[in-house]
Parts: structure tokens; sequence; C-alpha cells
């Protein structure tokens, strides 16, 4: 008992907006209908849900990068690429069989990883820092595209893999799990929810965990202060690049579960739109903040989704005008505005009732 | 037994000699205040010691250890600690949680609630924890500062310019915490143009001038220096 209160209290911080049994018990709410949802829905609809919770990791890995370390990165959509691309390809050569397909997302995802050991590390220990940073993370995502573009021919091929250009790669093997009988095919409806759901609760308390930890703590401090937290003895360039890897390793996850769910990548993904909504999402929702950003994406993508049924054009509009009123209204993020309003009530509430 | 020394150091910014064959050695236990016109290099001298800046030529020695080509956060471990002349306190973080991060690295749990009460305590920053230390009035930052940096538990504690901004009571305040932490046996070299609290602290004064050191000795025999005193009344004029 005292173990598991001490995990509990290990959730909460200074470094994220809700605490108490009050936003526990919420959060178990919120968790109960999630995993009912799909019982009283259509296998469309759980699907389209699958979706949007894909794109929660690379926003969650934007929130880590750029709101808690300070570091804005348009890399993320490189690393998204690359992870699911690397899905495709070890899938199409090696087929599905005996779980591989598992093993190939995690693969995949330490593909991304790996790319950006060597890419922040050329970054961070060469004190490439602010502006500049965005600046080369672009043109890395860029040049991907770019090169992914132009591999039409036939030359252009990584075993049975074609890559295919503009047109994309398609037809990888679903994710798979091994079963006595008949492997289990997580397509994209309520199989893969589960699956997804379940990676995107891990995953978002093992942020919170991480962040109001003493290695959170750096993180924060090197986005107040750089030159503050280094003569307090920290190397900063290796906080840097461990919070860098983490966050490809999420876009990764992102990029992998995204062409599982379509079965398919195209070089766009990589592209400069690709990489410009996730800033949007996290911007609008509160990107110094874990559950801000989670809901400022799903609200926003919902909503973006909902709007291009008018047409995207107009969709794309909605964006920049809600980029710009959270830039007006509440630079922190619309979300976290709205949650820190509540946390204030709720505090109001409390001291009266006390 | 000298604590640090610093060698031959040269340091040049473009066509500006900003640190000038300086030698400078302070013995362990003393407090030492370093003082001079503005942009005599005092600040650019604290950047190469705890290198930030790197110098063309010359050596640092601290401890008998030659740190000259040590990384910053490699010099703090050695036991070197700095306040900065513009606060460098986390601005958007609690008062607490600018200690906690300061601390954690030495200290855990339970231990490090105790600690960090310790020092707000010593600051007189108790009520002022919860507070986001943007917030904090230009005196209280740099308590927060020093705090932090003292933290750290240094041997040799760099202050530039601690009192700027306080009242003469509060830089009063400050002169007796520099006394309790060389009491308790850190080194202290603090930057200063308050002469009042160099008179308050001070074993011994260098002035820099041009990036050079100019003279150095007691307080009342700097005081005394002609020499000192025209170059402080040619930068009145200036
Ligand atoms: N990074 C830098 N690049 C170029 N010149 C610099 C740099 N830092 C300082 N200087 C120059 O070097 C000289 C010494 O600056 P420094 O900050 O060391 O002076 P200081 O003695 O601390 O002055 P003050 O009392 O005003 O703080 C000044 O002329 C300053 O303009
Ligand atoms: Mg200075």
């Amino acid at each position: 008992m005292t173990g598991f209160l001490a995990i509990f209290r290990r959730l909460e911080g200074p470094q994220t907006v809700g605490r108490g049994p009050a936003f526990w018990g919420l959060f178990a709410l919120v968790l109960a209908a999630a995993l009912a949802y799909p019982l009283f829905s259509d296998g469309y609809t759980v699907g389209n849900t699958v979706y949007f919770f894909v794109w929660v990791f690379i926003a969650l890995s934007l929130c880590l990068i750029w709101g808690y370390g300070g570091s804005l990165s348009f890399g993320q959509t490189a690393f998204f690429g690359i992870a699911g691309y690397g899905y495709g390809v070890l899938t199409i050569n090696f087929g599905s069989a005996y779980g591989f397909t598992l093993l190939a997302l995690v693969i995949a995802v330490a593909i991304a990883a790996l790319f950006a050991v060597l890419l922040g590390y050329f970054m961070f220990f060469g004190r490439i820092a602010g502006v500049f940073l965005g600046i080369v993370t672009l043109a890395v995502t860029l040049m991907l595209e770019r090169f992914m573009a132009q591999t039409a021919g036939p030359e252009w091929h990584i075993g049975s893999a074609r890559l295919n250009g503009f047109n994309g790669m398609s037809a990888m093997p679903p994710l798979t799990i091994p079963w006595p009988g008949e492997p289990i095919v997580l397509f994209a409806d309520i199989g893969l929810y589960y699956l997804v759901l379940g990676l995107l609760v891990f995953v978002y308390l093992a942020l919170r965990i991480l962040m109001n930890s003493s290695f959170g703590n750096v993180i924060v401090a090197i986005r107040e202060n750089p030159e503050r937290a280094e003569m307090l003895g920290y190397d900063i360039r290796k906080y840097q690049l461990i919070t860098f890897v983490i966050g490809a390793a999420l876009a990764g996850l992102s990029g992998v579960l995204y062409t599982v769910w379509g079965q398919y990548i195209t070089p766009s993904s990589m592209g400069m739109t690709a990489a410009a909504l996730p800033l949007i999402w996290v911007a609008v929702g509160g990107r110094s903040d874990l559950t801000s950003t989670v809901i400022g994406t799903l609200v926003v993508l919902a909503a973006f989704q909902a709007l291009t049924i008018y047409g995207s054009q107009y969709a794309l509009v909605f964006m920049g005008v809600l980029l710009v009123l959270t830039v007006l209204i509440a630079p922190n993020g619309l979300v976290l505005g709205v949650m820190n309003w509540l946390g204030r009530i709720a505090a109001r509430f409390t001291q009266r009732a006390g | 037994m000298s604590l640090l020394e610093l060698r031959q150091l040269n340091k040049h910014f473009g066509g500006l000699h900003v640190t000038n064959s300086v030698d400078l050695t302070l013995q362990a236990g003393e407090i030492h205040c370093l003082i001079g016109p503005n942009g005599a290099g005092k600040s650019t001298l604290f950047r190469l010691i705890l290198g930030e800046h790197h110098p063309g030529s010359g050596d640092i020695l601290f401890a008998g250890e030659n740190i000259t080509a040590l990384k910053s956060f490699a010099r703090i471990h050695r036991g070197l600690s700095v306040k900065f002349q513009v606060p460098g306190v986390f601005k958007g973080l609690s008062v607490r949680q600018n200690l906690e991060i300061a601390l954690q690295s030495r200290h855990r749990g339970a231990e490090l609630e105790a600690e960090i009460g310790r020092l707000l305590t010593f600051l007189g920053l108790q009520s002022e924890q919860a507070q986001i230390a943007g917030n904090l009035s230009h005196g209280q930052k740099q308590w927060l500062e020093i705090g932090m940096a003292v933290s750290l538990k240094p041997r040799l504690l760099l202050l530039d310019e601690p009192t700027a901004g306080m009242s003469p009571e509060e830089t009063h305040m400050t002169g007796e915490m520099v006394q309790r932490l060389n009491a308790d046996g850190m080194t202290v070299l603090a930057i200063e143009h308050d002469m009042a609290f160099v008179r308050q602290v001070a074993h011994r004064v260098t002035v820099l001038h041009l990036g050079q050191v100019f003279a150095q000795g007691s307080i009342d025999e700097i005081v005394a220096d002609e020499r000192v005193a025209a170059i402080y009344l040619g930068q009145a004029h200036a």
C-alpha cells in the first residue's frame, strides 16, 4: 500500500498540472469511459479515434523537448518518418510470423532514437541552441522528405520493400500477436484501439514520473537558464541529448503506429505541413504541461477533422486563427489556461469548505 | 595554502585586451574583494575561472590542480560555485524549486526537504518559498542565487556584485551572510562596487584596471592609494 502511494506521489509535482483525489478520480472516469467506448461504437469510428491517439505521441514528444526542455525542434516528423518507413521495410521483408511485427515496432523506434543520438550529439555537444536548433532540425526533416520523394524508381528498394517515391510505401502487415491456433491481427479498429490506448496511458504516466523527478527538474532548469544549470554542476549537454532521444523515440512510436494504422506511409508525412501541425496542437494545448498537451491535441485534431468536411483549406485557416488566438490570449496554451483557472476555483472552493 | 592561483592569464575580445597578464593568488580561508571601474574586466576574470571563457594564454590552478582545460560543470564538481552579476535564478520556477534543483544532486528525500528548509531560513526567504522566483525583488533574487551557489558547499565561492540593488541594511545583512559562510571555512572572492561592503568583509582587496592587476592590499592601504583614487576619478570624468 505504501509502495502504491509512493508511486502516486511521484506522479505529481510542480511540473505537471493536476493532483489529488479529484484529479485522479476524473482520470479514472475518463479512462473507464475510454475502455468502455468501443463496445458502444462501430469499427470505423473506433478506427478514427485510434488515428487521433496516434498523433498524441508526437505531440508529447514536442511537449517534452520544446515545452519542458525549451528547444524548439522541427525534427519530430523526421523521426516519425524514419520509424514509419523502418517498420515498413522490416515487415515487408520479414513478414508478420512469430510476432515479428511487434519486434519490428521496437526496432523501428530504436532506429529513430539512434538517429536522434547522432543528430543530437552533433547539435548539443556542438552547443547549437535556440533558433539554430530549429533551423538544423527543419533542414534535416525537409532533406529526408526530398530524399524519399525521389525514390520512385525500381532501383530504390531495401530487400523486397520498394520505397516508391511520392506514392509512398504501402501494404505492410498490421501488428500481429502470435497466438496458439490463430494469430491475433490488430486491424485499425478495436484491437489496435486497446493497444494504442494502453501505450498512451503508459507513456503519459511514465512522462509524469520523469518530469517530476530530479531529471525533470534539470530539464526545466535548462529551459529557464542553461548557464545557471551548468554552474550548478550539471552537464547540460547530456540532459539535452537524453531528452531529445526520448522525444525522438516517442515521435518514432507515433510514426510506426500511423504506418500500422493506415498500412501506408509517404514522404509528405515528413513535409512542412506535417512538421508544423504538431507545433500548433502543442502550442494551443499548453506545451509546458503533459495533460494540456494530450487534451489540446485531441480537441484540435477533432475540430480539424470536423472542419475538413467543409474543405481542408478552411481547416488550415482555422488552425492559423487558433494559433494566433492562443498567442494573443493565452501564450502558454488555451487548455493549460483553462486548467489553471479550474485549479484556482477548486482551491478557493476547498478553502471555503475547510 | 593557496586555493586559487591565476598565472599570467590573458584574454582578448577582438582587439580588446580584457585580461592582461593577470597573476592572482587566493589563500584558503580568506575573503578577497575584487574592485575596479566599470569595464575593468572583473566579470570576464570570473568567466575565465569558471570556464565559460577560455584564456588565450596562462593557467588556472585550483587546489593545486591545473583546471584550465576543464569544462564548467567539472570545475563546479571540484568545488567552485558562482553567483552571477545579473541574477541567474530560474525565473519561471518557485523559490523552493530553485533551491531543490541546486540541492538535489547531494541530497534525497527527507534530507533534501530538511536542507531546503535550512537554506530558506539562512536566506530569510521562508515566506517566499512558494513564489515564482521571477517575481522576487532584486535583492531577494540576489539572495536566492547566493543560496543556490552556497548549497553546493563550494570551497571557493565567487560572488559578482552580490549587493547590487540592495539597501544599506540589506547590504550589511549580505556582508554578515558572507562572514558566516567564511567562518564555516568557505573561501570567498567577491566583485563589489559598494565600499561599505568591502570594508565590512574583505581581508584583502585587489584592484583591476584595464584588465591588469593595478593594486593589492588591505582596504585601508587601497583607500589611501592615490593612484587608485585617480582611476576612479578618471572614470567619473570620462
Ligand atoms: N563576450 C564579450 N565579447 C566582447 N567584449 C566583451 C565581452 N564580455 C565583456 N566584454 C568587454 O570586456 C570589457 C570588460 O568587461 P567585464 O564585464 O569583464 O567588465 P567588469 O569589470 O565586470 O565591468 P562592470 O563593473 O561594469 O560589471 C568591457 O569593455 C566589455 O565591453
Ligand atoms: Mg561585471
